[in-house]
C-alpha cells in the first residue's frame, strides 16, 4: 500500500491532470528534490521559490484571483506563522468583498511531533487555523483519506489548510487508493525519484481515480458502546489502538476521525455522544485555547444532560514548544500509554 | 484628465465632510495624489482575466478608480456602509474597492500585503501570453515592510521576470513619523537595482509628467514581460486620514492647484470654467451625499453571508 507521501502525491498528480491545478510550489516542492518529505517528486506543475513563507502565500493568492489553481506548501507548519495576517486576509477576501472575489486556493503543510524535530519542526497549526474564519481546514490520518482530501481540496472554491501529520507521511496505509497498482515495489519504482542524479528521471503514474473524501465528514474507524473518543491526525491511529487493546479489558470505545476541522461533523459526534454519554477529545497541539476546548464547550451546552461523565481533553502540554529529547517530546505531547489512560479512565469514571 | 482631477478631489472633499458630519465611522483616502492616480486608470488595460491589467491597489486609489470609469457614489455608501456599498457590502472602510470584473484586487487595510500577492496575478499573466500585466501600489512607509522586498524577489526571479508595474507613491509620512528619520535609501527606486529591476522617480504632481512616464513604464512592462519600479513623489493634503483630523494641509504642493493654474495661464481652461466644473461635481456628489444617507444599513443577519463561495 502507499504511504501517505505518494497518496498524497498522486492526489496532487489527479489534479494537475484533472483538476485544473496549475501551480505546486514552495520551498524545495520542484525538481530536483520534489519535497522534504517527497511528497512532490515527479509533478509537472512543481516548482521551487524563494524561501519566503509570506511571498508564498501571498503569491497563492494571487495565483488563485488571475484564475489559477495553486497548491501552495509551506515546508514545516513551524513556519507559517509570520504568513497569519495573509491567511486571515485569504480568508476574508470573499466575505470582505460581499462575494466579488474567491481564492481557490490550497495550502499544504507538515504538522506536529513524532520525528524528533525539535523545537521547530514539531508545531501543531490545527488551534491555530481553527481561529481563521473562511478557511476549510482538513487532517487526514491515512494515506486513503489524505488522497481523497487532497482530491476534494482541489476541487474547492474556497481556500483550503491541509494539514499533513508528519509523523504519518512515511505510514502505509490499509486501504488501496483506487489505481494503486498492488505491489508497493512496483509503486516504489514508478513515482519515487531516484536517488543520485534525478535530471532524466519522470515518473510513471498509474492510472489514478477521482476518490473524494468529502469536506466536513467524519468517519467512525471503531464501532463501540461506552466510551467517544475523537481524534485526528497523528493521535488518530494511537487513539484506534489503544481502543482496540481495551476490548480485551472490557472498554467498549468508538473511535471517530474528525478529517475536517471546519467545518466539523458536529451530527457525527453528536450522534455517537448521545449513544455512550462519554467522551474524549485528542490532539497534540497545546491545551490552552485548543480547538478540543471548543468541542468540549459545544459539548457541554448541547449534550449536558446526555452525560455520564464530564467531557474531556487530552491534548499537548503548554509549554513553548517540544524539547529534542527522547524524554521531553514523550512528556510534552500525548503518547499510546497516555491515550490508553485517559480512556480506561474515562470509561470507567463515576460521579 | 483634468475633469477627473477634479471629479477625484471633490468625492474625497465629500467623504471627509461626511466622515466630519457624522455619516461615517473613519475617513482615509488619496486627496494629493491625483495628478498621478488619474492617469494611471487612464492607461490601464480594463477588463477581467489575465488579459487585462490587474490592480493591487492600497486604500489612496479613489481617482484612479474614477478614471477607469466608475460611478462616485459607490465611494460614498462605503463611507456611509450601507447594504448597497458595492464594494464590501458596508463591512469595510471608505477607499476600500474592489471590482472584480475590472481585475481591481480587493483594498484591504493592513500595510503592503498586496505586494506579496501581486507576482502572483503577474505570473498568471506571464504564463497567459498577451498584454496584460499586474500594478501594484502603497506608500512610501510600507516598503519598510517584508513584503516590499517580497515583491522585488519575486518579481526578478532569473527566468521568470513578472509584468508587473511595482508603483510607490512617496508622500514622505508615514502617519506622523517623517520618511527621513526612518529610511537610509536616498530614493526607494534605488532598490530596484539590487534586483535588475528597471527603476525609476518621478513627479507625481505633474500629471502629463505622470501620464507620459507611466506610459512608457507600462509599454516596458506589457512588451518585455518584466518589472518596473517606479516612485512617485505626491502630497497628502489632508494628512493620513480622519485620525489625524482630515484638514487641509497648506505647506505642500496641490497638484490640481498646480494644473488649473497651468491650464489657466496656457489659455486652455478659465478659472471661471474650472470653478464651474468643480461646483458642479459638488452639487452632484452633495445630491449623492443626501440620497445615500437614507440607504439602509446591512441586515444583521447579513453577517454569516459570503463566507464561502459556492457553486451555482
Amino acid at each position: 500500500m502507499a504511504n501517505m507521501a505518494q497518496a498524497v502525491r498522486m492526489a496532487l498528480h489527479y489534479a494537475e491532470e484533472h483538476l485544473g491545478v496549475t501551480d505546486i510550489f514552495g520551498e524545495d516542492v520542484g525538481a530536483p528534490l520534489g519535497g522534504v518529505f517527497t511528497v512532490t517528486q515527479g509533478l509537472k506543475t512543481a516548482w521551487n521559490s524563494p524561501l519566503d513563507e509570506r511571498g508564498i502565500i501571498g503569491t497563492a493568492i494571487g495565483i488563485a484571483m488571475a484564475g489559477g489553481r495553486p497548491v501552495a506548501e509551506i515546508q514545516f507548519a513551524d513556519y507559517i506563522y509570520n504568513t497569519i495576517d495573509l491567511l486571515k486576509i485569504a480568508g476574508n477576501t470573499c466575505w470582505a468583498s460581499h462575494g466579488d472575489w474567491n481564492l481557490p486556493m490550497v495550502v499544504k503543510t507538515p504538522v506536529g511531533s513524532g520525528i524528533r524535530g525539535s523545537i521547530y519542526h514539531s508545531h501543531s497549526f490545527d488551534a491555530t487555523a481553527t481561529h481563521i474564519p473562511g478557511w476549510k481546514i482538513v487532517i487526514p490520518s491515512n494515506p486513503l483519506d489524505a488522497y481523497g482530501l487532497m482530491i476534494s481540496a482541489c476541487q474547492e472554491l474556497n481556500p483550503v489548510m491541509y494539514l499533513e501529520p508528519k509523523a504519518l507521511l512515511r505510514v502505509k496505509g490499509e486501504e488501496r487508493i483506487p489505481g494503486e497498482p498492488e505491489d508497493d515495489r512496483q509503486l516504489s519504482k514508478m513515482i519515487d525519484a531516484p536517488l543520485g542524479d534525478r535530471s532524466q528521471w519522470k515518473a510513471q503514474w498509474p492510472q489514478l481515480e477521482a476518490y473524494a473524501v468529502p469536506i466536513g465528514k467524519g468517519k467512525v474507524v471503531r464501532e463501540g458502546s461506552q466510551v467517544t473518543v475523537v481524534s485526528y491526525g497523528r493521535t488518530l491511529p494511537l487513539c484506534k489502538k489503544a481502543a482496540d487493546e481495551l476490548a480485551s479489558q472490557g472498554v467498549d470505545a468508538e473511535v471517530i476521525d474528525l478529517r475536517t476541522l471546519w467545518p466539523y461533523d458536529w451530527e457525527l459526534i453528536k450522534a455517537s455522544i448521545e449513544k455512550t454519554g462519554r467522551v474524549l477529545y485528542v490532539n497534540e497541539d497545546t491545551e490552552v485555547t485548543n480547538f478540543g476546548e471548543h468541542l468540549v464547550r459545544r459539548t457541554v451546552e448541547e449534550l449536558f444532560y446526555k452525560l455520564l461523565a464530564p467531557p474531556r481533553l487530552l491534548a499537548g502540554k503548554f509549554v513553548p514548544g517540544i524539547g529534542l529529547a527522547d524524554t521531553l517530546e514523550m512528556a510534552s505531547v500525548p503518547q499510546q500509554g497516555d491515550i490508553t489512560a485517559a480512556i480506561h479512565a474515562l470509561a470507567g469514571e463515576q460521579p | 484628465m483634468h475633469d477627473l482631477m477634479v471629479k477625484a478631489r471633490v468625492l474625497e472633499e465629500r467623504l471627509i465632510q461626511m466622515y466630519k458630519q457624522g455619516h461615517g465611522y473613519f475617513w482615509i483616502g488619496g486627496p494629493g495624489e491625483e495628478a498621478f492616480n488619474v492617469p494611471l486608470g487612464l492607461l490601464m488595460k480594463k477588463g477581467q482575466g489575465p488579459a487585462h491589467d490587474y490592480l493591487h491597489a492600497h486604500y489612496r486609489q479613489s481617482a484612479t478608480v474614477l478614471a477607469l470609469g466608475e460611478e462616485p457614489i459607490g465611494a460614498l455608501r462605503q463611507m456611509k456602509n450601507t447594504a448597497t456599498d458595492p464594494y464590501s457590502g458596508g463591512r469595510n472602510f471608505a477607499g476600500h474597492f474592489s471590482r472584480r470584473e475590472w481585475n481591481i484586487a480587493p483594498v484591504s487595510s493592513p500595510i503592503e500585503v498586496q505586494y506579496a500577492m501581486a507576482p502572483g496575478t503577474a505570473l498568471v499573466q506571464k504564463r497567459h501570453g498577451g498584454d496584460g500585466i499586474s500594478i501594484v501600489t502603497g506608500g512610501d512607509a510600507g516598503t519598510a515592510e517584508g513584503d516590499f522586498a517580497s515583491c522585488l524577489v519575486w518579481s526578478s526571479r532569473p527566468g521568470n521576470e513578472l509584468p508587473l508595474l511595482i508603483i510607490v507613491t512617496n508622500n514622505k509620512w508615514g502617519i506622523s513619523t517623517p520618511a527621513e528619520t526612518q529610511h537610509g535609501e536616498t530614493r526607494v527606486s534605488d532598490r530596484g537595482k539590487a534586483f535588475n529591476i528597471r527603476s525609476k522617480t518621478i513627479d507625481g504632481n505633474d500629471p502629463i509628467t505622470a501620464y507620459q512616464e507611466l506610459k512608457e513604464a507600462m509599454e516596458y512592462v506589457r512588451k518585455e514581460r518584466k518589472p518596473f519600479l517606479m516612485e512617485a513623489m505626491v502630497s497628502r493634503l489632508y494628512g493620513h486620514s480622519s485620525a489625524s483630523g482630515a484638514n487641509f494641509v497648506g505647506n505642500e504642493v496641490d497638484c490640481l492647484a498646480q494644473f488649473e493654474a497651468r491650464l489657466e495661464k496656457h489659455g486652455l481652461l478659465t478659472r471661471q470654467e474650472m470653478d464651474d466644473l468643480r461646483n458642479r461635481y459638488t452639487e452632484e456628489m452633495a445630491a449623492m451625499a443626501r440620497q445615500v444617507r437614507d440607504e439602509p444599513l446591512p441586515a444583521p443577519e447579513t453577517i454569516w453571508n459570503h463566507i464561502y463561495a459556492e457553486r451555482k
